[in-house]
């Protein structure tokens, strides 16, 4: 989890990850910060995420994130 | 009839198919007739109010097709409308007010308190109806109206922290679209998905190609951009058949393999330009779409639009580049040497530069700014003759399209934006306790890391005040502080030790 709220931290330094749960829904990640995101994540974690998995439930926290980045390094 | 000037375009359509749908998004549909009405309401108002004419009129509100209803009403009183944008921080905004000083702002109910620190003459959009046009008096006003008068103001990153404004004639638009649509695939059946803002000269396509053909306008909520299959349903349930985005809205789409879910089945054309389009994104798209027509295009705001564009027709190799191609009719482009000589022979490096109708008037309110980039034409020494020198540099390929290297200066492409570094840089050394700050762009990831000295700052901490002043997509994707910042002899920043720094951290 320490890498992941690295990739964070880097995109947007002065969010508190531990108590943020509105990633996306608050607007704090833009597009353009999702696209990146998401990039990192696959670079960083080797793994494939998808359009269907690109949904905000999946995206507005840190622990969601790492949940679903969790179920996609077993498969 | 002869077009003259952009008003002419609403008023053509709104004659022809007054019923069609012109702009819509998930609250608002307006027809062209509609528009017109509304737009004929608003100038009225103007009009009487104001009493001005050939004056700057903010349009400060959230994209919506009121917003466009906004640009016609501002138009059809006689005066030149900028598209303000809203989620621009105070000290940025202060600085875009000051240097506009508008007759008049235009806004929505969510912005009146702000727009109302800038200005005494405030306009609620909300108050405008498709009721009461005084067209006695709109057309007074309009028949002073000549078509080398300002159409708008388009706001840009500055070098020295103050925004600059391109101003544009209602001559240059009109030679822009005309030229455009009769080359690119675009007719009265077409229906346009816009992502660009309206502060951007990428949605100038959207916006008047959309009403010089007659078609029809979806504007994408924002959100969407964010979930690729709301994306993609976007594009399906509205049948878009059009679509202008900057590569980073269609790299959302590559990026997360979205063709395997749906693929838009009425999309028939695709137009992208103001970054590089990364090659793997483009192959994903032009594979998984083989009947949509892939059409990148090139230019500044300081030329209205775009200058060139090319038809891509194949897959290409992650090593190409894709070329920015030939310009439109009755546009000049052509690159300089460092001596000012004229090249033409292939695989040289030169800088673009512009001449033609397309041009803008200049630089609002910065008469040195625009002499240092509107020029006389150094290949005419006979009589006056304006160029625009773009500080991109560029080559011409074995098929005489022009390709595009890299910028001669500062400026960059994050995300679609066109940024100066060194309006970030003033903005941070303008904060008390910042010592030096310096950019870099890694073009690779794009991202931009800032560095800078500092004895009472921390990396979030600067960061958060730099989110205060600065447009989102300015903001460094990383700050470090240095104990000291790595300088050259000449006392300037040794950006490729920086450079260097970051690759190898």
């Amino acid at each position: 989890m320490e890498e992941l709220r690295e990739i964070l931290t880097q995109i947007h330094p002065e969010v508190d990850y531990d108590t943020e749960t509105g990633l996306i829904d608050h607007r704090i990640f833009d597009s353009f910060d999702v696209i990146t995101l998401v990039g990192e994540l696959m670079d960083n974690f080797d793994v494939e995420i998808t359009a269907e998995q690109m949904v905000p439930n999946n995206f507005n926290s840190m622990q969601s994130i790492w949940k679903l980045l969790e179920e996609l390094m077993e498969e | 009839m002869v077009q003259r000037t952009v008003v002419d375009y609403l008023r053509a359509a709104a004659a022809e198919c007054p019923d069609k749908c012109a702009y819509f998004d998930a609250t608002v549909r307006l027809s062209y007739g509609k528009l017109d009405r509304i737009a004929g309401n608003i100038a009225t108002r103007l009009i009487r109010e104001l009493q001005v004419s050939g004056r700057p009129v903010a349009v400060y509100m959230d994209k919506s097709p009121m917003t466009i209803a906004g640009f016609f009403g501002v138009m059809y009183s006689g005066n030149f409308y900028s598209p303000i944008d809203t989620s621009m921080p105070e000290y940025r905004l202060a600085l875009v007010m000051e240097n506009l000083k508008p007759v008049g702002i235009l806004t929505d109910a969510s912005h009146y308190d702000m727009a109302r620190t800038y200005c005494k003459q405030v306009f609620l959009i909300e108050e405008f109806t498709d009721e009461e046009a005084d067209d006695k008096l709109i057309e007074e006003q309009l028949s002073h109206m000549l078509d080398t008068d300002p159409l708008y103001v388009l706001y840009t990153s500055g070098s020295t922290g103050v925004p600059k404004g391109v101003v544009v004639s209602h001559a240059s638009l009109i030679d822009y679209i005309d030229e455009f649509c009769a080359v690119i695939p675009i007719g009265k059946d077409d229906v346009v998905a816009n992502q660009a803002p309206f502060y951007f000269d990428a949605s100038l396509i959207d916006i008047y190609c959309t009403l010089h053909e007659k078609a029809t306008m979806g504007i994408v909520p924002l959100a969407d951009f964010s979930v690729p299959l709301k994306l993609l349903n976007y594009l399906e349930d509205n049948h878009i058949t059009f679509i202008r985005w900057v590569p980073s809205a269609l790299k959302m789409i590559s990026t997360l393999k979205g063709f395997r879910t749906l693929k838009p089945s009425a999309l028939k054309t695709v137009v992208f330009g103001a970054e590089a389009m990364p090659v793997k994104c483009y192959n994903y798209w032009y594979e998984n779409l083989p009947d949509v027509t892939f059409i990148q295009i090139y230019g500044p705001t300081e030329i209205t639009g775009v200058c060139t564009y090319y038809v891509c027709d194949r897959v290409y190799d992650e090593s190409e580049t894709i070329p920015i191609g030939k310009p439109f009719h009755n546009t000049s482009v052509f690159l300089l040497d460092e001596d000012n000589k004229k090249i033409s022979r292939r695989d040289v490096t030169g800088e673009i530069c512009v001449k033609g109708t397309c041009l803008a008037l200049g630089y609002y309110n910065a008469p040195e700014k625009t002499s240092e980039f509107f020029v006389q034409n150094p290949l005419n020494p006979y009589y006056p003759e304006r160029i625009y020198r773009t500080g991109d540099l560029a080559r011409y390929d074995e098929n005489g399209d022009l390709v595009f290297i890299s910028r001669k200066d500062y400026q960059i492409k994050h995300m679609g934006h066109r940024i100066e570094l060194g309006e970030i840089e003033a903005t941070a050394a303008f904060l008390p306790g910042i010592k030096n700050a310096y950019c870099i762009h890694d073009a690779k990831t794009d991202k931009i890391i800032m560095y800078y000295e500092s004895e009472s700052y921390d990396d979030a901490k600067l960061t958060e005040d730099l989110k205060k002043r600065l447009v989102r997509y300015m903001v460094p994707n990383e700050v470090h502080r240095l104990e000291e910042i790595p300088m050259l002899k000449n006392g300037k920043v040794d950006r490729m030790k920086l450079k260097e720094m970051h690759a190898n951290s």
